[in-house]
């Protein structure tokens, strides 16, 4: 099976590559065009855009997404922005130095291939978006404004206020809707995909579950593009919405499509704290907080303990009891480190026993001195709708007392294991956007989650899936009637049918909030050896619980969300013990993935790049079989490794 | 905090509706609207695995089905109508970012479905705004492929213009204009779609068809007229505003005029 990972990076100076590739690979005449079928599953920034891009070349695509309009895909609620090299700012940025920070930033654990063509391709996306009308924040020139996000030293992330996601959806969903009222797209929404359908090897089709009446459909194609994001609730609390979930891309693995590094999730520091048992999920607070925001906790375990019996205010506690741990810790970045070690340092406070709310789970993030030196006004003119929606969630004014914050699953940068071409190890199957693994290595970067959505799905997907469909367009269209479908929709069935008829004692949401437990725990912000062991334990029994002991309400043949949380949770199990096995093999650390083994005297990440050079692609092997791993070198030709410092 | 609940359920679109009254206890002052929704499905669904100990053998008629999503503010998928208000008994926020404090202990809450001639029911509190991506793909878009499009700095764009077209495309969908508007007129969601784009330089070249095409599937769906209440601006989650509609309107006139 190894020769399945084959990387088909082209050869040659890293800048040429890409042109070089497209170059080479086939396109399809437009008369072609016409007799190929694309199914394409989620209508985020990927989807959307890849649908959209599709339609217009004149495939006739069938596009799919659980909402009641693709338009609420998560990537909706982006709020920073979107990086591009333009160097509109002159401040000597260029796409070598976009693709360097990027590799750098996912502690050189992605290709360098992939990445210099996201770099490359960054401008377009921008122009694309000027074109469909996204209104990006402008200057009083009129020109596009800029401004700097972590891990880059100059000014290239692109927004529209603090909703820049949305905007950039809202546009990608027109360019949909345009292919829709064309004729060239059919859009189905609430529809969940259950199962893919390979007939001799090759992806055919879908079988996927109309929400609304509980039917099973089944729908051919002559390619399946998968963009339905990542898997960041296996946590149960995640800042991912409440209906995101990993199952399309689960049942692609389990059909044989390779997992590349499952372990690899980015924890965000600043989200609003879980208030109690009923919380739901997390809410981010934009990262640029962290500018003027001091974090801090008590040096006084007295004080802690009159903080969470709200004896007293958190202002009232004086300068010397106040722990600016950041600041002590990393004297020269103090409270501008990067995501993964400023949410390792906050989980290391607050499991010290020093967390500042009822549930000890919070820090704080004092804008005192800011106030101070700048005065209310200029805060107002810079954070003045994050305090408020802050203040909406918390009832809290963050003028006058310090914000709580903790930190909160929020992307995952592993995914379907593809090539250069975006395809998985199944021919005629690709993966876009969060929903691979490719670009972000063990870090994804702020405001890079948008660019590669939609470099995927623009820029690269449309010209790589031609090259696999030049051989296709002579076959029929896909025969939903083949064996293959009976069979992938009598499992779906069957599957669907033991989950209503368990009827036990545990609800969904209770079984989904102990995993969630155990994954925060043990495969979490920092893990180690035995921990992760438990977990595999741990989450083995959940499984069996799970499929003996929970009750999944209503039936299938209507509108049954329980029914959907039930199918999502039974693949979130397994992710979750595929996350904790992949963790466990990497004996090191680097980005998001913190082996407390592997670590520098200071508590710093250390990488092994001797032995874990590569990327973890997992096969599956059988429910109760042990994967298999496969291991894709990571080859640097252009940039050296180096080791990050935050210190001095 | 302990609430009485009076919610709408529905089986489906065919079947009739009515209220059923429910009890839910300890809801914390901090959870949001939402969250209690789900602490009573979890009390629903408990009623039914074990009737005898949690409601003296009475089984419930199962969870109550609502749509929801991001549950922070912008996806637009929450559409609860609470106390007589979409999205209940707060300003500029959606279902999702209310909170119980705004309710006191002992309270009775009534929450009901979107109720409109274009949002028919699915299920109890969810109903269909299939109706609002017609609308759009009627023509809510710039005329643009994929590729071969000019620089982004092209054409500079005033930045009063920009931040005004930013505010129309603040809409996220949710439908709670169409929802308080006594004609059920779908006319805010429309014009915030035609501000932003005829407010910048790419939109503008398709201004005029773009109003006719839209405001005619409006028409065609079943919305109703508007007659300037302004209540659609009042419940708008994103502070969307009706001169919007005065500039749909003087486009759809100039559309007209120029036929």
């Amino acid at each position: 099976m190894a020769e399945k990972l084959i990387s088909h990076i082209p050869e040659g100076p890293l800048a040429e590559k890409w042109t070089k590739h497209k170059a080479q690979i086939r396109v399809v005449s437009p008369a072609n065009k016409r007799k190929l079928e694309i199914i394409v599953v989620g209508t985020g920034l990927g989807g959307a855009s890849a649908a959209a891009s599709l339609g217009e070349l004149g495939y006739n695509v069938k596009v799919f997404c659980i909402s009641d309009s693709p338009r609420r895909a998560h990537s909706i609620a982006a709020q920073g922005g979107i990086n591009a090299a333009k160097n509109y700012t002159n401040d000597n940025d260029s796409i070598y130095r976009l693709f360097y920070d990027t590799i750098k930033g996912g502690d050189y654990r992605a290709r360098e291939a992939n990445v210099y063509r996201l770099a490359e391709v960054s401008n377009n996306i921008i122009d694309q978006c000027v074109a469909q009308g996204v209104p990006f924040a402008r200057d009083y020139g009129g020109l596009l404004d800029n401004r700097s996000f972590g891990g880059a030293q100059v000014s290239r992330t692109f927004y529209a206020r603090g909703q820049t996601g949305q905007q950039l959806l809202l546009g990608a969903y027109a360019a949909l809707n345009r292919q829709v009222a064309k004729g060239s797209v059919k859009s189905y929404p609430r529809h969940e995909m259950l199962d893919l359908v390979l007939i001799n090897g090759e992806a055919k089709g879908i079988i996927a579950r109309n929400i609304e009446t509980g039917e099973i459909e089944r729908f051919g194609a002559h390619a399946v593009v998968i963009a339905t994001g990542g898997y960041g609730n296996v946590f149960f609390l995640s800042t991912n919405a409440m209906n995101s979930n990993g199952s399309s891309a689960w049942q692609c693995y389990k059909k044989g499509a390779f997992f590349g590094n499952p372990c690899f999730a980015q924890i965000h520091p600043t989200c609003i704290p879980v208030h109690g048992t009923q919380q739901s999920k997390l809410t981010l607070m934009s990262e640029s907080l962290r500018n003027d925001g001091r974090i801090w906790v008590p040096k006084k375990k007295e004080d802690v303990e009159k903080l969470r019996k709200k004896q007293i205010k958190p202002s009232q506690i004086p300068e010397e009891d106040r722990d600016y741990y950041l600041e002590r810790r990393y004297p020269a970045f103090g409270n501008l480190v990067p995501r993964d070690v400023a949410s390792r340092a906050a989980k290391e406070r607050c499991d010290a026993g020093f967390g500042v709310n009822e549930t000890g789970l919070a820090v704080f993030l004092d804008f005192k001195s800011a106030i101070e030196r700048l005065g209310e006004k200029v805060i107002t003119e810079r954070y003045g709708n994050l305090f408020q929606m802050y203040e909406k969630i918390t009832d809290t004014n963050p003028y006058k007392e310090p914000m709580m914050i903790y930190p909160a699953i929020h992307y995952t940068m592993g995914g379907i294991w593809v090539d250069y071409n975006l395809q998985t190890t199944i021919p005629g199957l690709y993966a876009i956007g969060e929903a691979n693994f490719s670009d972000h290595g063990g870090n994804r970067l702020g405001a890079s989650a948008l660019m590669q959505g939609l470099a995927d799905g623009y820029f690269i997907l449309p010209y790589t899936i031609g090259d696999y469909l030049s051989h296709k367009f002579a076959e029929p269209k896909t025969d939903t009637n083949h064996p293959a479908f009976d069979e992938a929709e009598k499992a779906v069935k069957e599957k669907i049918n033991k989950l209503l008829s368990i009827k036990g004692k545990k609800t969904v949401d209770e079984i989904h909030k102990q995993l969630g437990l155990v994954m925060w725990d043990y495969v979490g912000m920092a893990r180690n050896e035995e921990g992760l062991k438990k977990a595999i334990g741990l989450i083995k029994d959940l499984k069996k619980e799970f499929w003996s002991n929970v009750y999944v309400a209503g039936e299938n043949g209507e509108f049954n969300q329980e029914l959907e949380k039930a199918l999502r949770l039974a693949d979130f199990l397994e992710m979750g013990e595929l996350m904790a096995i992949d963790a466990l093999n990497r004996k090191e650390s680097c980005g998001g993935h913190f082996r407390e083994e592997m670590q520098t005297e200071d508590g710093e990440t250390k990488r092994d790049d001797e032995n874990f050079m590569y990327v973890a692609a997992w096969e599956y092997k059988g429910d109760d079989v042990a994967p298999e791993l496969h291991k894709e070198p990571l080859n640097y030709e252009f940039v050296k490794p180096s080791t990050r410092n935050y210190k001095d | 905090m302990d609430l009485t609940l009076k919610v709408w359920r529905q089986k489906n679109a065919k079947e009739k509706g009515h209220f059923e009254t429910y009890q839910v206890k300890n809801i914390s002052p901090d959870s949001s609207f939402l969250e209690m929704m789900d602490i009573l499905n979890e009390q629903l669904i408990k009623e039914n695995i074990d009737p005898v100990a949690v409601n003296k053998g009475c089984k419930s008629s199962g969870p109550v089905s609502f749509d929801h999503d991001c549950r922070e503010g912008i996806c637009g998928a929450c559409s609860l109508y609470i106390n007589g208000r979409a999205h209940g008994p707060d300003n500029d926020i959606t279902t999702c970012q209310l909170h119980m404090r705004k309710f006191k202990d002992g309270d009775t809450i009534t929450i009901e479905p979107w109720r409109s001639a274009g949002f028919p029911i699915i299920k109890d509190l969810v109903v269909n705004r299939n109706a609002f991506d017609q609308i759009l793909q009627a023509g809510g878009f710039v005329s643009v492929n994929t590729g071969g499009v000019p620089d982004g700095n092209a054409i500079p764009i005033p930045k009063k213009d920009a931040d005004e077209s930013m505010d129309a495309a603040s809409c996220v969908g949710c439908g709670a204009c169409v929802a308080t508007c006594k004609n059920g007129s779908a006319m805010l969601f429309v014009s915030a779609r035609v501000s932003s784009l005829a407010l910048l330089p790419q939109g503008k070249i398709e201004g005029a068809r773009r109003a006719k095409a839209m405001v005619a599937k409006m028409d065609e769906l079943g919305f109703g007229a508007c007659t300037n209440t302004r209540a659609c601006e009042m419940e708008c989650p994103k502070g969307i505003s009706v001169s919007n509609i005065a500039r749909l309107n003087r486009e759809f006139l100039c559309a007209k005029l120029k036929d």
